[in-house]
């Protein structure tokens, strides 16, 4: 090896390195880009619509996509989240509201099994529909998903209106409804 | 020989035995001082990163092998606490419990340790394993390691006979231009030499 492909060797494998860790830091942080465009009054539309997710029940595959039209209250929960079980019946309440206005909420459960979201479903009644994010790509490469429960008030264009990281509010139930009965 | 040389006998011998597969080659069997200087090294590196890499992708039962029953702590140590990410043999969570709970589960119903895996991967994704999957873009994490440490034996093999050499010709171009002698050093010297004569 001549002399002068050392240091161009060393670095190549030192750009290398740090180009590995900058896509590690980078694919490790979730995004907050949504939660800032609504903060700002915008309406950002709702990120990877027609991506594909298993239906809960094992029935085939929908999207978000499939609810265009509708206004939609998308909710990431999972069975072994305390505040999902508390936020749950509130979810259920607004549920029956929603339906007779064109609107539903759409659960879709985030790094939980399907037999436990299953048994979640039953024991709270839930009857909205509900997708399943078995490995959390799709809650956390599209919504920035890292603390459940999360949910996103999404109008009938496709646009995200409000968003609670954490526990629902009455004040976003309210908003959900609202944006319901007005469009 | 060398106590490294015994040493590395005694690595290469262990991975000859945990891989029949791959057994030494002669010149190890039977090192010679030539062979020992470049060859060895490089080629010891190389049969063991071979043997590392093929314990890391072959398959962990032969087919047709007795599907043996598993456990709950065999399987903990495989696999991660998906939100946590760390070994959920360590992991303390509401999620970690479930995890837990759906492999004894599994467990209970007589799956083996291959099928706990793969219900794991279909109800978690494939970042529920704790190990790297041995194809696509993850083999990377087993054949970068391999690779690197391949290149540098043979970038320490190739350029440490070079500095020394090169670091001998400085020596002897710094003693070849040492400083003149004093002239009473001259003339101690010159004495001596023609006492010796």
């Amino acid at each position: 090896m001549k002399r002068s492909l050392v240091p161009i060797v060393a670095s190549l494998a030192g750009a290398a390195v740090v180009a590995l860790l900058i896509f590690g830091v980078t694919h490790s942080a979730v995004s907050r880009t949504l939660d800032e465009a609504v903060q700002q009054g915008r309406r950002p539309p709702a990120p990877q619509a027609t991506t594909l997710l298993p239906l809960l029940d094992g029935n085939g595959h929908s999207s978000l996509a499939a609810y265009r039209g509708k206004v939609v209250v998308l909710n990431f929960w999972a069975s072994w989240c305390p505040p999902c079980r508390a936020e749950a019946p509130q979810l259920q309440r607004l549920q029956r509201q929603l339906q007779p206005l064109n609107a539903t909420v759409l659960g879709v459960t985030y790094l939980d099994n399907a037999p436990d979201s299953l048994k979640f479903v039953r024991q709270y009644g839930l009857t909205y529909p509900n997708l399943r994010d078995a490995d959390g790509e799709y809650g956390r490469a599209a919504y920035g998903t890292d603390q459940l429960p999360e949910s996103f008030v999404i109008d009938r264009r496709g646009d995200i209106a409000k968003i609670s990281r954490g526990e629902v509010t009455p004040e976003f139930l309210q908003l959900a409804l609202k944006l319901a009965r007005s469009s | 020989m060398s106590r490294a040389r015994r040493a590395l006998g005694a690595v290469l011998a262990g991975v000859r035995t945990a891989n029949p597969a791959f057994p030494a080659p002669p010149a190890l069997a039977t090192p010679t001082l030539a062979a020992a200087t470049l060859a060895t090294p490089v080629l010891a590196a190389a049969v063991l990163a071979t043997a590392l890499f093929a314990t890391a992708v072959a398959p962990t039962a032969p087919a047709g092998a007795a599907v043996a029953r598993t456990s709950l702590p065999a399987i903990e140590s495989q696999v991660m606490c998906v939100t946590c990410k760390i070994p959920l043999i360590v992991a303390e969570s509401a999620q970690a419990d479930r995890e837990r709970a759906y492999i004894q589960g599994l467990v209970e119903q007589g799956d083996s340790e291959a099928q706990v895996k793969r219900a794991l991967v279909e109800q978690y994704g494939p970042r529920v394993l704790a190990l790297p999957a041995t194809h696509g873009f993850e083999l990377a994490a087993y054949l970068v390691p391999i690779v690197v440490a391949a290149l540098a034996v043979a970038m320490l093999a190739l350029l440490l006979p070079r500095w020394r050499r090169r670091a001998r010709a400085q020596a002897l171009v710094a003693g070849g231009a040492a400083a003149p002698l004093s002239p009473a050093d001259a003339a101690r010297l010159e004495a001596d030499r023609a006492r010796f004569d």
